[in-house]
């Protein structure tokens, strides 16, 4: 019994047996190390769930005054000690929409190219550059989506009006260029290199045997990737679109140059509008009232939950793929 | 009877070896189709690039003229011009607090996901959820957490509360670096030094780490470049300082690039807005040689451990 015991706790331990000093002051070492690192992932997850708690005390008095009001209600008006949400998450859902419907088209392609098309020096070159696009800081994008996006827009407009107008979105065109679609416009850019870079890594997963027999039965390149690529990564590439979806909907300071930082809801993108995160970034240093600061810490609060639920959706829909390996420093 | 690849199936409706390869007739559609998905997905990947490079050149063609030497070693004047020396220290000392909060605790965390917590356990999971949600965490609202945390029991922004924010944003990405290049560390130097009889921690100290060192040095630094250019969270915890001083305390209020960025860029002097441009490209080269830096050390200590 004693002899089985010790052949246990040699198996546990997986190690030789050594002096018995050096073995304890080992234990001693092992516990040390375990207990830094768990003691390392217990902060991670206190620091998520003081996030919130930090959020929802701050908050308590816009929460006290507004309710659950604050997401529909469309006034902000800190003058008056009106603040409601809706026209600020309306523009928040707006911009991102328009983001994902294009970047999501042009990410897979772009996917596609880096993980099946390209000669391999065109993919070690283009690769990296697409990446590069997710390292510009955001306030990059901004300065530089107010100076240089916004007058190409501007004579972009009346276009898109004249061809798409009977869309309600695309309508007249405004006096500036700074507008709901531009904040779109600089929101894509900045998602397009998470989705590409997402779903060629997922591409390049899809095992060769596949492809090849695919390939040896005649079929186009084309056909390899709709009957066998995308099918098989479907849930992947989804979970990256949605990872690129938090992202936009998250966006604070970028879209805080190009959005217009009007709180009102109108049906054309070209009108100029705001969302959540660029309005606290406006608004936060000149809070005119505690309560004005409250209703900002609210609308972190309704940020932080489309984020939280952004991050276990993408989770949910990735399924066997394990996204967040994929992201690397993304 | 044939399908769309032009196989020929039997009388029976099963593949038939011996019956002829007859052309479906549609070959000419479906080449097109190929054609057609190839040129687009090539015109999407060259447009990705175009708009890096329109980007780059917007900013480089802005700010080269008012970038010389003397305006990254001198300090900033105001609206009187002068350089961006103090922001650019200012920069780097909440980077770098960031950097000795969030790298260690990272590199722990990664430990516990390969080498604690195995491939099902379930705290590891949860961990990863953690990260994951992390990660996501809009950066603004990582700046109000701090708001909350830091600041307002404090009554003062600092630079302290900026790299506590930063620290926020760069631990998910040092994390997954960390757990990444540690399931890297081959099976082999693991069992080797069991079989020597090292203890566990002298294994992680001595063996495994060493041998992660250029893939964990690559995530550090990649993590440090996603802070660097970070504006939200210093424009809530750090954005009230004196934009002429040098400050080398991080418990006051510390100048950062970003920040400058933010508050000069709509200035009404033409002289203010170029010094913007030029900051924001002495940003961008700084976020650049960062990435490429990154990039050459991961694929030096990739081709070490032989992969």
């Amino acid at each position: 019994m004693s002899a089985r015991a010790r052949f246990t706790l040699g198996q546990r331990g997986s190690r030789a047996r050594v002096g018995t000093r050096a073995r304890s002051a080992g234990k001693v070492g092992d516990r040390i190390l375990f207990g830094l690192c768990a003691l390392a992932g217990l902060l991670v997850v206190a620091t998520l769930v003081d996030v919130v708690y930090q959020l929802v005390n701050n908050a308590m008095p816009a929460i006290d005054r507004f309710g659950l009001g604050f997401l529909w209600h469309t006034r902000w008006a800190p003058n008056f000690s009106v603040e409601g949400a809706g026209a600020l998450i309306y523009g928040t859902v707006v911009s991102s929409i328009i983001a994902i419907v294009l970047a999501t088209p042009l990410g897979i392609a772009i996917g596609l190219y880096l993980s099946m098309m390209a000669p391999r020096r065109v993919r070690a070159v283009v690769g990296p550059l697409v990446e590069m696009l997710a390292a510009v800081p955001s306030i990059i994008y901004g300065f530089w989506g107010l100076v240089v996006l916004v007058p190409f827009i501007y004579h972009l407009e009346p276009g898109l009006h004249s061809a798409l107008g009977f869309i309600p979105l695309f309508g007249p065109a405004s006096t500036t260029g700074i507008s709901l679609f531009t904040a779109g416009i600089v929101l894509t850019v900045m998602i397009l290199p998470i989705i590409s870079a997402l779903s060629r890594d997922l591409f390049l997963t899809v095992p060769a045997e596949l492809k090849d027999g695919a390939e040896a039965l005649g079929a186009t390149r084309w056909e390899v990737i709709r009957g066998i690529v995308l099918p098989s990564t479907a849930s992947g590439v989804g979970a990256a679109v949605v990872l690129g979806l938090g992202r936009a909907l998250g966006e604070a300071i970028a879209v805080s140059f190009v959005i217009g930082d009007v709180t009102q809801i109108h049906a054309s993108g070209f009108e100029p509008a705001s969302s959540v995160a660029a309005e606290i970034a406006a608004q936060f240093e000149s809070a005119v009232n505690p309560l004005h600061t409250a209703a900002m810490f609210y609308a972190g609060l309704v940020l932080v939950v489309i984020s939280l639920l952004t991050s276990l959706a993408a989770r949910t829909i990735a399924g066997r793929f394990d996204v967040g390996m994929l992201t690397r420093a993304s | 009877m044939s399908t769309a690849t032009g196989i020929t199936l039997g009388e029976t409706g099963l593949f038939d070896p011996t019956a002829p390869l007859t052309p479906s007739g549609n070959l000419r559609r479906r080449s097109v189709a190929d054609r057609f998905v190839r040129v687009t997905a090539t015109a999407a990947a060259l447009a990705a690039v175009a708009v890096l490079i329109i980007v780059a050149y917007g900013v480089a063609s802005r700010g080269a003229s008012s970038l010389s030497l003397g305006f990254v070693v001198h300090n900033s004047q105001g609206l009187a011009g002068g350089g961006i020396a103090n922001m650019l220290l200012g920069t780097l000392e909440i980077v770098a607090a960031a950097a000795v909060i969030a790298v260690p605790i990272g590199i722990l965390t990664g430990l516990y996901l390969t080498e604690f917590a195995g491939a099902r356990s379930r705290t590891g999971r949860i961990l990863k959820l953690a990260l994951d949600m992390m990660q996501g965490l809009p950066t603004i609202v990582v700046g109000l957490f701090v708001y909350g945390l830091l600041v307002i029991p404090l009554h003062k922004e600092s630079g302290f509360a900026g790299a506590v924010a930063l620290s926020i944003v760069m631990l998910p990405l040092m994390a997954r670096a960390s757990q990444e290049v540690l399931l890297l560390v081959p099976g082999s130097l693991r069992e080797a030094a069991d079989a020597l009889g090292v203890n566990r921690w002298r294994t992680v100290l001595t063996v495994i780490l060493p041998a992660a060192m250029g893939g964990l040095v690559t995530g550090a630094i990649l993590a440090i470049a996603r802070a660097a250019g970070e504006t939200a969270p210093l424009l809530i915890c750090d954005s009230l300082f004196n934009q002429t001083a040098t400050s080398f305390n991080l418990f006051g209020g510390v100048p950062s690039i970003p920040i400058f960025i933010l508050q000069s860029y709509d200035l009404p002097l033409a002289s203010a807005v170029d010094r913007v441009w030029a900051a924001a490209l002495v940003l961008m080269i700084f976020i650049l040689i960062a990435n490429v830096g990154a990039r050459v050390i991961l694929a030096r200590s990739r081709a070490k451990m032989g992969q």
